[in-house]
């Protein structure tokens, strides 16, 4: 299936690009005007994040240009690599090793060989009954009983997280909404945006005004100004963009709070995980923003709540 | 060609990154001595150096594992390695004297002084030959180079890796100090080696 280009598609990409290119004048500008040591590391970071995003944006854009199964490719490796990140960082014993083989060659594969073959009955069930039946089975016939239910549950939860999760992103593209017909592409590129600027805004929001932190323990950066901020300010770019949706304004602007509340869940979630096992980053795949884990994680959350609601209420 | 490939196939399988604690990696004449957990390990540390590095530098291996097939080319023509006999050593057949040859005045080599695979948590205590090598090339730099979570990728007894994540760490290097005897080398070797978990 091809994802058609239209005017509305031209605007949303425009406008994407628009913005890297502020982001990349203005990090220059900060660059040449920052005196103090801690504001040239944040400088520094924060332009070393603008160049990764150059390069997230154009591989996605690439991806959609081949249509949706290069879109449905793309999700499927930043699902096998950020399960990579997540396995590497939980503790399983050699017993699971061919349980593992078996979750990354088969049954990650299988899960987006589902998406795009739009057989959506097995795609809802397959991880969450039957990956879930076979992984602790898989590890049973091995024989090693230690830390038994730890260990399933670990693999299990990897692939529900990277894996499952994630693949209700690329599915968008296969839902079928009445008068929306062959635009999918721009509903994919509208929750990827929505998402991720939220992301950015309570990053944002959270260095300029943030001050009262909202779980110290769990991640030191996140702040209520910076939810609050960023919440506000995603769901209003969201409610600007409707006309690229299925959606009205009020509509959009609901889905869009749906999405940045979603989004800031899945950043704490895997904040805490990552606080457990003692790391600041799941990998370093990608400079200035950690690895491809650190970068999906509000997508985990928000991608099933969002696809549900927009198949519930407008297929 | 082949190396070329073989490093691409090192990398992606075992997305290893290289952590260089105790200094640069230099294309000197070093002895790297590491922990054993893996066949993948090896390769992953050869692969991990920087090109100008890794050209002078040849993992020591055990002639029984790599004799045969595709293994053997690989020894003899990508990695270059040096092949001992491990199960029985005789005066006429000495791995050091080998390897000592086989290093001349600048190359480099790799060593697993467990003398084989463990998938224990701690590496078991290293063999003599460490030793030996320190005494006959005082000039030579020691490092320590720690392989951490190779096992899980390769284990032993296992011939389908799972793509996970491999560290490759290199410590500080190391020497025989004067009148330190062999067992109190070999140890503070192996410390020095697991010392690099905790960096």
């Amino acid at each position: 299936m091809n994802l058609k280009l239209d005017n509305e598609t031209y605007w949303l990409v425009g406008g994407v690009l628009a913005l890297l290119v502020i982001a990349t004048l203005v990090g220059q500008w900060l660059r040449l005007r920052v005196r103090s040591e801690a504001g040239a590391k944040t400088v520094q970071n924060l332009n070393a994040r603008t160049k990764a995003w150059w390069f997230m944006v154009i591989i996605f854009l690439l991806a959609m240009l081949t249509g949706s199964v290069g879109t449905v490719i793309l999700f499927g490796l930043t699902s096998f690599l950020a399960l990579r990140e997540f396995i590497t960082l939980t503790p399983t014993k050699l017993g699971d090793h061919r349980t593992l083989f078996w979750v990354f060659f088969l049954i990650t594969p299988l899960q987006y060989w589902l998406v795009a073959s739009g057989w959506y009955g097995l795609f809802v069930v397959m991880i969450p009954v039957y990956a879930f039946l076979f992984v602790p089975l898989r590890s049973a016939l091995v024989g090693d009983c230690e830390r038994f239910l730890e260990r399933a549950a670990k693999i299990q939860w990897g692939l529900m997280i990277c894996v499952y999760c994630v693949s209700h992103a690329p599915a968008l593209l296969f839902l079928k909404i009445p008068g929306y017909e062959g635009q999918n592409g721009k509903l994919l590129f509208y929750f990827g945006l929505i998402v991720q600027i939220s992301d950015v805004l309570q990053y944002v929001w959270g260095k300029t005004v943030g001050r009262r932190k909202i779980a110290p323990l769990v991640s030191p950066n996140k702040t209520w100004g910076g939810f609050l901020g960023g919440v506000a300010t995603a769901t209003l770019i969201g409610a600007g963009l409707w006309w690229a949706t299925p959606f009205t304004p009020w509509q959009s602007a609901g889905m869009s709070l749906a999405i940045t509340f979603m989004g800031f869940a899945g950043g704490l979630v895997m904040s805490a995980i990552k606080r457990d096992r003692g790391v600041k980053d799941y990998g370093t795949l990608i400079e200035g923003h950690g690895g491809v884990m650190d970068r999906i994680d509000s997508i985990c959350f928000a991608a099933p709540v969002f696809f549900h609601m927009t198949r519930y209420f407008f297929t | 060609m082949t190396a070329d490939l073989m490093v691409f196939l090192a990398k992606l399988i075992s997305g290893a990154n290289a952590r260089w604690l105790g200094g640069a990696p230099e294309p000197r004449q070093r002895i790297y001595f590491a922990n054993h957990t893996s066949n993948l390990d090896a390769l992953v540390l050869w692969a991990v150096l920087p090109p100008e590095v890794r050209a002078l530098t040849r993992p020591v291996a055990a002639r029984d594992y790599w004799n045969t097939g595709v293994r053997r080319y690989l020894a003899d023509k990508v990695f270059h390695a040096i092949l001992i006999e491990r199960k029985k050593p005789t005066a006429h057949d000495n791995p050091i004297g080998q390897i000592l040859e086989a290093m001349g005045n600048d190359r480099s080599i790799i060593i697993f002084p467990e003398g084989g695979r463990f998938s224990g948590s701690e590496p078991m205590p290293f063999k003599s030959g460490l030793y030996h090598l320190a005494q006959k090339r005082p000039d030579v730099e020691l490092i320590p180079v720690l392989m951490d979570n190779l096992n899980r990728i390769l284990p032993k007894g296992e011939v389908l890796p799972v793509p996970l994540i491999g560290h490759v760490t290199f410590g500080a290097p190391i020497q025989l100090l004067p009148g330190e005897t062999k067992p109190a080398f070999l140890e503070r070797a192996r410390a020095e080696v697991m010392r690099l978990h905790d960096l």
